[in-house]
């Protein structure tokens, strides 16, 4: 079949009336203006993400979670930046990692930042009160509202989201909403090549909510680690250079690590591998 | 006032025959026997402070705030009619967030009291609205530093080392003018705004009051519009009792509306 709708012929004018070439002209001027003139320009929408972010990693352990995402800003399979920080801080204790497209992550940061400044206006006397009562479970709900809305509008923000931090209750909260407003909790979560690579890494640990009391902080950022290990072994995307999130629950406190560095990795065994690439020696 | 009676002060964007505008008049009236507000501009930062007044015991202490925030970097406190200056604010924000959103950086306190002042003189021109009855006191760091600015209900907008408005305006900018403010750090301006709020309020003695104090450093709240910490501002209360105590009223007997 051949799938051009411009190709399928028209039902005649004389029946039906002329074509409305608004339909082909839809435009992404305002409608405001768009009633006065008719734009020479289609109305455009993401396609697909040029500026990618790789894998977001988290996961829970006994007194909180562990979230860590590369440095990597990808332009298709060019390494173009290697220091791009994805993960955000959002108000006091309340980490969003995010992956996908780099400038619509930067469209993220900014409506999170305003969502910041309005919730720390009337915060109150308490001197550190920087959007106090914005927590994990608000900044992902909001979250889910922007992704669904931009998806219904066939424009989405490009992007997977892990959503780390607190409750209202001071309970770990970790979740995940996506670009087309899918969210869901897990107490283990990754996001694009991770979802494959690391999650049954990180499952062998962490299957269920009950296994989330027996790992401890130190295991939990060892496997975080060695995932992004991994990850950086089988994700041509990936970078050895990362910022690690440790949020723990007794303390509500928020350790962050910025340029952790992938260690204790063995090439060896790329000595063997031809066929890829350059010529090998 | 001559003209009073003679119909030239009923609506706003009226000029009376000696050219005056009695609405705006009126609307800095209001702002006179409000409580006192003061902010002071420090060589790293801005301290703003104010007399708020307890119109009930059924009121939560310490709620009901009276500094507001406008952006991350700015604050105001006003002397007035409230709700007038919750509108300021409101004003305020949309302008600081509307010019983020464009520019993608925190605006600069002299662009954001432009757009303020040509705002607050909007509202004496035209006869269905009537002018704003606040004097409000707006500070905070931008890349230049610290920025001090006074606008008033005419819409005009002055920048200020230190500026005093309310009841106790003529006490405050008396003290004001006493101290070092090229020189004085964040944290002694606290002191010194508590003292001057206190001093001020001798005049008005059978009220409650309670103080607020706010500010802004790079040193002290990394540019960041806060409250002050509670054991900073109970050692300024102290400061300010034991200072009140020991020259009693010496200053209070200040010239009255000597700069208007």
């Amino acid at each position: 079949m051949n799938h051009n709708p411009f190709h399928w012929g028209r039902p005649s004018d004389s029946t039906y009336g002329p074509y409305n070439q608004q339909i082909a002209h839809a435009s992404n001027v305002n409608p405001m203006a768009r009633q006065q003139q008719q734009s020479d320009f289609p109305t455009m929408h993401t396609q697909r993400p040029m500026m990618t972010g790789t894998s977001v990693l988290a996961i829970k352990y006994q007194d909180g979670i562990v979230i860590a995402a590369d440095n990597m800003g990808s332009y298709g399979s060019l390494m173009k930046l290697d220091n791009v920080e994805r993960l955000l801080k959002v108000g006091q204790d309340t980490i969003v990692g995010i992956s996908g497209d780099l400038s619509d992550l930067q469209a993220i940061q900014r409506i999170l930042n305003d969502l910041e400044i309005d919730e720390s206006y009337d915060a109150g006397d308490d001197e550190d009160a920087l959007a106090a009562g914005l927590k994990a479970n608000h900044v992902h709900e909001y979250l889910t509202r922007i992704m669904y809305n931009r998806r219904s509008k066939m424009d989405p923000l490009w992007n997977a989201c892990i959503v780390a931090g607190f409750d209202d209750e001071g309970k770990s909260f970790l979740k995940y909403v996506d670009l087309l407003g899918v969210a869901f909790a897990s107490p283990t979560l990754a996001t694009g090549f991770g979802a494959h690579l690391a999650i049954p890494l990180l499952r062998q640990r962490v299957d269920s909510e009950a296994d989330v009391k027996k790992l401890t902080k130190a295991d939990a950022i060892q496997l975080i680690k060695d995932c992004m290990k991994v990850l950086f072994y089988r994700d041509a995307r990936s970078l050895d250079k990362y910022s690690m999130a440790v949020l723990s629950e007794s303390d509500q406190k928020v350790e962050f690590h910025k340029d952790v560095k992938v260690e204790d990795m063995k090439w060896a065994f790329a000595k063997g591998i031809k066929g890829y690439g350059m010529p090998q020696l | 006032m001559t003209s009073i009676g003679t119909g030239y002060d009923l609506s706003n964007s009226i000029f009376s025959p000696d050219g005056r505008n009695f609405q705006v008049e009126y609307a800095s009236k209001a702002v006179e026997n409000a409580g006192t507000s003061l902010g002071i501009r420090t060589k790293d930062g801005i301290v703003l402070a104010t007399e708020k007044i307890i119109t009930s015991k059924l009121l939560v202490p310490n709620k009901n705030k009276r500094i507001q925030t406008i952006d991350r970097h700015v604050g105001v406190v006003y002397s007035g009619l409230i709700p007038d200056g919750r509108h300021f604010v409101n004003r305020g924000r949309d302008e600081a967030e509307s010019f983020r959103s464009l520019y993608k950086e925190p605006i600069g306190i002299p662009g954001l009291l432009d757009r303020l002042g040509y705002y607050v003189q909007a509202y004496t021109c035209y006869n269905s609205v009537r002018p704003f009855g606040i004097n409000a006191i707006v500070g905070g760091i931008d890349d230049d530093g610290p920025h001090l600015y006074m606008v008033e209900p005419s819409g005009v907008y002055w920048g200020y080392y230190a500026a005093a408005a309310g009841k106790g305006r003529q006490t405050a900018k008396a003290e004001l003018e006493k101290l070092d403010l090229t020189t004085i750090s964040t944290r002694d301006a606290v002191k010194e705004a508590a003292r001057i709020i206190y001093l001020a309020h001798e005049d008005n003695k059978d009220k409650e009051f309670e103080l607020e104090l706010t500010w802004i450093s790079k040193e002290e709240t990394n540019g960041l519009h806060k409250f002050v910490p509670k054991d900073l501002l109970e050692e300024a209360i102290k400061y300010a009792e034991e200072e009140g105590d020991d020259d009693g009223s010496s200053d209070s007997s200040s010239d009255e509306e000597m700069d208007d």
